[in-house]
């Protein structure tokens, strides 16, 4: 026991963890970028705490399918749950005993009846993900439409004061034309991304749970060798993500304050590319919760920054695609960089890792 | 004859759920077979499922060949045919006076866009290793919008009457001209597969693509030709769907036919993870999810609840075709068959008789 | 003294599709005792196993623990009845650290404890002398690194009954022994071990009882030191072996104006071996020896190009070729067969027949597909000949067991009729008959011209079948030796030794 080789820091960054610094990076990188352009928005604390406080749902989602995703399945009824969700709580609270606990319940019951159905069908029939939640996705649409086909605006009263409610950070502000101080303010729904961010995110860092489900989206059938329950730790992975798209569906109707057939529509399509950009890789094992937030983040700086650029609408999706385009394969040649067996280049010397075991590629020729 | 069955037990689910829908229908009403002739062309549910599922079924033979290969879906195929199409609508409308010769320079040329479509992702797969629903993910954001700036802003109508012919009939042939097309693309795709190589290279690729490297099959030109062919594929469907229509709709033609098409693909017993697959599974898969589609319709299900049904009717179907619920099926019947045994042989150990299935098969 | 039964087997049965994998089958095992269980390729042994720790359910049969009758319905309920196992597959995954690996699923605590995670296996790692960082992932380190941090942590399991299926196939005579060694602590602390492997000399030196499965039935149950060698084997093949010290080697008649059938100058690949010269002649038998990581693997995929070429000049039959990929190799007439068969040989889903036409398909071309019936006859000639073990050609790869893999892998090489082939340890996980009959064919088909480096983690092996050997060290040549010189003693020196006559370049 002489060298005890713990603290060395001579492993490599793990793939889950690169991505992530990919991805935070050029987030930081787009956003100075949005500020150094477009100053007068962006300097604002107000457009950066706005992100968040319209983009809860589709954030909280994500994180929900980060977490399907790194164990190696995929979930696309999110969006349509989280508008399920919308309109139940809609009717709920419009109804004679609507209440702002009983929408909650009513939220989190929906979002953990998909999830338990999905789940069970997927982890314990075996049956494909993919098809799976794709029938949620109808199931969730149809009963959307069953339920209610015509938007309602909610007008209980204690819920438009939910709805209204900001938190006021009055410490951090900016300064209007006229110098006067505005302060910031937070929706509670960003609030609820924060929480739900640090549990979720601890949850798979330091959890036996959160490790097994690396385990399984990294090989399945090693995990179950290794003595996981691999079956319970899939279907607990689409409660989860059932629980957070309930969850969005209840900011999301805190935050528009209306139930709507078209609420959250596509958003599913939205989140799986935010997780990705955020480093969840979809074949599993790879991915970092707090890469779901960036992702989510970074796609809709792309749309502010195409907005206030004024890009002819028109337009505005071609130049996501492209923006989207160069990230993807920015993340794809960097990762490649690293990988010399595969690719066969020297990895610059910064990323390059000591130890016996590691053979570094001879540049000479 | 047990090998026969065992070498397609591959089909066993999209065919009996196509046999179910059909009793469901008859029940409904006993005239579900009946072909009626209108203008000398044949008209029926029959002819109506085989006429609306055309794009969907080559689209879902494309898909099958992606999935098989990249262990991923494009899902950017109703964006490509969108744009293929867009370009075949402003040829045609630009030539003047359109004759058979301009439709086929149209197709062609919106053939070469498919392919330079399937390129692009192709390329994202294959060469920088992007998995394939996020490399499509770029065209499925930004292609609609091309597709919209192709058209000219407008939806440009297809009124000649080629097109008319091509999406409907052609006066003295019974059978509905998208129809032909589907068959006669099948039947391409069947030579192809009679004359290359292509299923046990896009197989071997899709399972172990190292241990295809290293016995001389370049998974990066598999995979890259599979996005070629899905290029094809678009083309061909969006062809067909726009002549159809008559009028290039930029935002809705093909709209979420992703889903369906890898819907097919599963119901045809292809694994969504790749390797080995199963062409006509996934056509049929195809066809069912039309004849779902106008079963649920033919039954007068209220527009609000049909996708209620939908999703009902694929959870049940998928449970049934389940591994395990299979295995619990066959163990079930064994035991009942051993246990019928021992009724009739009172005396014989029916223990002896039974072979039970293994319970993980890994 | 009698000691205690901990784990009894009875008439077991279990079945594949096609295969009785398992036929009343009786195993015991008692405390404190190293029982090997032996047997050909399949045989059943890894099929028992998995049978025992849940894997597998079985068809018929009663396991007793201690006592109390067991139904493991998943290797995790196996694990916490203390019963720890090392699959003939390394089974960890790779996206986790390496501390992950050897403490996943065994932990009850609700929470991760990195930093103790960390300092344990890091003692672990140290005290077994694990070339790895516990920080790492495991996809970066080795094969046989792997294996050793899989046995870590089997070892580690505060374990009644220790599992190892063939855990020595992929290491060096040095960590054997520290397994050994390890086995012998936990033999002495009480626990009972389960040892499978094809090494015989392995099996005489740790094991106390010996049960052989031949064909998934039972032969008997023996005192080591009640059989010999022989016996053994004649239990494990049904049959007599031929002595293998009749195995006749080759010398190739090579003369100095003979052209080279390969020649390479200054080959180098990205896996990162020093560029080095490599020649062979029509009909010789060569080998690249030297210890694990030491490079004899990535040089000879540097000559099939499977690693990215970084350099070199490759002359086949004196003419300047460009061989940049696997298919230039191929198309020259070269073979090889990898080291690491799951990831690299077989394509697991599809039928022997297609794994075994494979490459030959690919020689042909794109265009020209094989008709069913001949696929069929190259298949069935090839698993007739190689006594392939399937129940049909159309059975896929994966449901054979690990040897037969190897064969079918070997048998798809074979079909192209290379001038050059390269086998990267083609005897890994085979058992003693076949390895006798790898060892022939090896020779057989160098006197029939065909030339042949053959690459083995057993020395002994590569000396009775190769006329020279080029043996290897931190990734360099450091020697070759020849005729006489070639005894295990000397490899060793040049090895330790580092160079005695540093050659070639
Ligand atoms: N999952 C499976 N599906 C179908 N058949 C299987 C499966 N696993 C094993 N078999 C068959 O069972 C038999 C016994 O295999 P097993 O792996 O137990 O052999 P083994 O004794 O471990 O051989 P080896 O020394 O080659 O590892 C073989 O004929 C094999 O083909
Ligand atoms: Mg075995």
């Amino acid at each position: 026991m002489a060298s005890v080789n713990v603290f060395k820091p001579k492993a490599r960054l793990s793939n889950s963890n690169i991505l992530f610094l990919i991805a935070a990076v050029i987030f930081v990188v787009m956003y100075l970028f949005a500020i150094i352009s477009f100053p007068n928005s962006f300097m604002q604390f107000q457009t950066f705490f706005d992100l968040f406080n319209l983009n809860a749902p589709l954030i909280i989602m994500t994180l929900g399918l980060c977490i399907v995703m790194i164990g190696g399945g995929i979930d696309i009824s999110i969006g349509a749950v989280c508008g399920l969700v919308t309109m139940a709580c809609a009717v709920f609270l419009e109804s004679k005993m609507g209440s702002i606990g009983g929408a909650v319940l009513v939220a989190l019951g929906i979002g953990v009846a998909f999830g338990i159905l999905q789940g069970y069908l997927i982890a314990y029939l075996e049956i494909q993900p993919f098809i799976i939640t794709l029938s949620g996705l109808f199931l969730a649409q149809g009963l959307l439409t069953t339920l209610h086909k015509d938007p309602i605006n909610v007008t209980m009263p204690a819920f438009v004061g939910l709805r209204d409610f900001d938190i006021v950070i009055a410490w951090l502000g900016t300064r209007n034309r006229l110098g006067v101080f505005i302060p910031s303010e937070i929706k509670l729904g960003t609030v609820i991304v924060v929480v739900l961010l640090v549990i979720l995110a601890s949850l798979m860092k330091w959890s036996r749970f959160g490790r097994n489900v690396y385990a399984v989206g990294g090989n399945s059938h090693s995990a179950m060798m290794l003595g996981i329950n691999v079956k319970r730790t899939i279907f607990i992975t689409y409660v989860l993500s059932g629980l957070t798209a309930g969850i969005a569906g209840f900011v999301y109707i805190m935050t528009t304050g209306a139930g709507n057939v078209g609420n959250a529509a596509g958003a599913e399509m939205k989140a799986i590319a935010s997780a990705i950009i955020g480093g969840t890789l979809l074949n599993g094992g790879v991915g970092n919760l707090l890469g779901a937030p960036i992702g989510t983040l970074t796609l809709l700086v792309i749309n502010e920054l195409i907005r206030a650029a004024g890009v002819q609408s028109n337009f505005q999706a071609m130049v996501s695609g492209l923006l989207l385009y160069f990230f993807i394969v920015l993340q794809s040649v960097i990762m490649s960089l690293r990988d010399r067996r595969r690719f066969g280049i020297a990895l610059p010397p910064w990323l390059r890792l000591s130890g016996k075991e590691q053979t570094v590629g001879q540049g000479e020729s | 004859m047990p090998k026969l069955i065992k070498h397609f037990s591959h089909l066993v689910l999209p065919v009996s759920v196509m046999t179910l829908l059909i009793i469901i229908n008859l029940i409904k009403g006993a005239d579900y077979f009946r072909i009626t002739m209108v203008n000398g062309a044949f008209y029926g549910n029959i002819p109506n499922i085989l006429f609306g599922a055309s794009e969907l079924v080559i689209l879902s033979i494309g898909m099958t060949l992606v999935t098989a290969a990249s262990r991923g879906q494009d899902i950017s195929i109703g964006v490509s045919a969108t744009i293929t199409s867009a370009v075949f609508v402003q040829y045609v409308l630009q030539a003047g006076e359109v004759t058979l010769l301009t439709i086929v320079v149209g197709f062609l040329l919106s053939c070469v866009i498919g392919l330079l479509l399937g390129a692009f992702n192709g390329t994202l797969v294959s060469v920088f290793k992007v998995q394939p629903m996020v490399a499509s993910l770029i065209l499925f954001t930004g292609g609609r919008s091309i597709a919209f700036m192709i058209d000219g802003k407008l939806s440009p109508i297809l009124a000649n009457d080629i097109s008319n012919q091509i999406g409907t009939v052609i006066p003295g042939v019974p059978i509905q001209t998208p129809i032909i097309l589907t068959v006669v693309f099948i039947a391409l795709v069947a030579v192809l597969f009679k004359t290359t190589n292509l299923r046990l290279y896009v197989e071997t690729v899709g399972i172990n693509p190292n241990a295809a490297r290293l016995n001389g099959i370049n998974p990066k030109k598999i995979i890259f030709l599979t996005f070629l062919i899905m290029g094809i594929c678009t083309a061909v469907a969006g062809f067909i769907a726009v002549n159809k229509a008559g009028r290039h709709d930029s935002v809705n033609l093909l709209k979420l036919i992703m889903m369906d098409a890898i819907l097919a693909v599963a119901i045809g017993g292809n694994s969504l993870i790749g390797g080995k697959f199963s062409i006509t599974g996934a056509i049929i898969g195809a066809y069912t999810i039309e004849m779902l589609n106008r079963t649920l319709l033919r039954l007068e299900i209220e527009p609000a609840t049909i996708k209620v049904f939908k999703a009902v009717f694929i959870i049940i179907l998928m449970v049934l075709s389940s591994p395990v619920v299979r295995v619990f099926m066959k163990k079930a019947l064994d035991r009942f068959r051993s246990w019928r045994l021992s009724i009739s042989q009172p005396k014989e150990n029916a223990l002896s008789t039974t072979n039970i299935a293994e319970k993980k098969e890994e | 003294m009698l000691s205690e039964t901990i784990l009894e087997m009875k008439d077991i049965s279990k079945s594949f599709p096609g295969v009785k994998a398992l036929d009343s089958v009786d195993f015991k095992l008692r405390k404190g005792e190293i029982h090997a269980l032996m047997g050909e390729n399949g045989a059943g042994k890894s099929t028992l196993i998995k049978v025992i720790t849940g894997v597998y359910g079985k068809d018929a049969g009663l396991i007793t623990l201690q006592g109390e009758s067991i139904h493991f319905k998943a290797p995790e309920e196996a694990q916490n009845k203390g019963i720890g196992t090392v699959y003939q597959e390394i089974m960890l995954c790779p996206n986790l650290t390496v501390a992950e690996n050897m403490f996943i699923g065994r932990s009850h605590s609700l929470v991760v404890n990195w930093k103790q995670m960390n300092e344990k296996a890091a003692q672990l790692l140290d005290s077994l002398g694990i070339p790895a960082s516990p920080v790492q992932e495991l996809t970066s380190c080795s094969l046989a690194v792997q294996q050793m941090i899989a046995i870590a942590r089997a070892v580690d399991m505060d374990c009644k009954i220790l599992i190892l299926d063939e855990p020595t196939s992929s290491l060096d005579e040095d960590e054997v022994h520290k397994l050994f060694k390890l086995m012998r602590e936990l033999k002495a602390r009480g626990v009972g071990i389960i040892f499978i492997t094809h090494f015989l000399e392995q099996v005489f030196e740790i094991s106390d009882r010996i049960t052989v499965l031949r064909n998934g039935k039972l032969v008997g149950e023996y005192e080591t030191t009640s059989l010999s060698q022989i016996e053994l084997i004649s239990k494990m093949l049904g049959n007599v072996l031929e002595d293998i010290t009749k195995i006749q080697k080759h010398e190739p008649i090579v003369s100095d104006t003979s052209i080279p059938v390969f020649e390479g100058i200054g080959l180098s690949s990205a896996a990162g071996v020093r560029p080095f010269n490599f020649v062979i002649q029509r009909g010789e038998v060569n080998g690249f020896a030297g210890l694990l990581g030491s490079g004899r693997s990535e040089s000879a995929r540097a000559i099939f190009a499977a690693d990215k070429v970084t350099g070199g000049e490759v002359r086949m039959k004196g003419k300047s070729v460009k061989i940049k990929t696997p298919l230039h190799a191929i198309k020259q007439g070269i073979g090889y067969l990898p080291e690491d068969r799951k990831g690299d040989g077989i394509i697991d889903d599809l039928s022997v027949r297609d794994n075994i036409i494979l490459t030959l398909q690919v020689m042909k071309g794109f265009f020209k597909p094989f008709s069913l019936k001949q696929a069929e006859t190259f298949a069935e000639e090839y698993i007739k000949k190689l006594n392939i073990k399937t129940p049909t050609p159309d059975t896929p790869i994966k449901s054979l067991s690990g040897g037969n893999q190897q064969k079918v892998i070997l048998a798809r090489w074979l079909l192209t009729n290379p001038e050059f082939l390269i086998l990267d340890e083609p005897t890994r996980g085979i058992d003693v008959g076949t390895k006798v009959e790898i060892q022939k064919l090896v020779i057989k088909l160098a006197n029939n011209g065909m030339s042949l480096t053959f690459i083995s983690s057993e020395i002994d092996e590569m000396i009775r079948t190769c006329s020279r050997l080029i043996v290897m060290k931190d990734r360099e040549i450091v020697g070759e030796l020849k005729g006489t010189e070639l005894t295990e003693t000397e490899v060793m020196n040049v090895i330790a030794q580092g160079g005695k006559n540093p050659c070639l370049n």
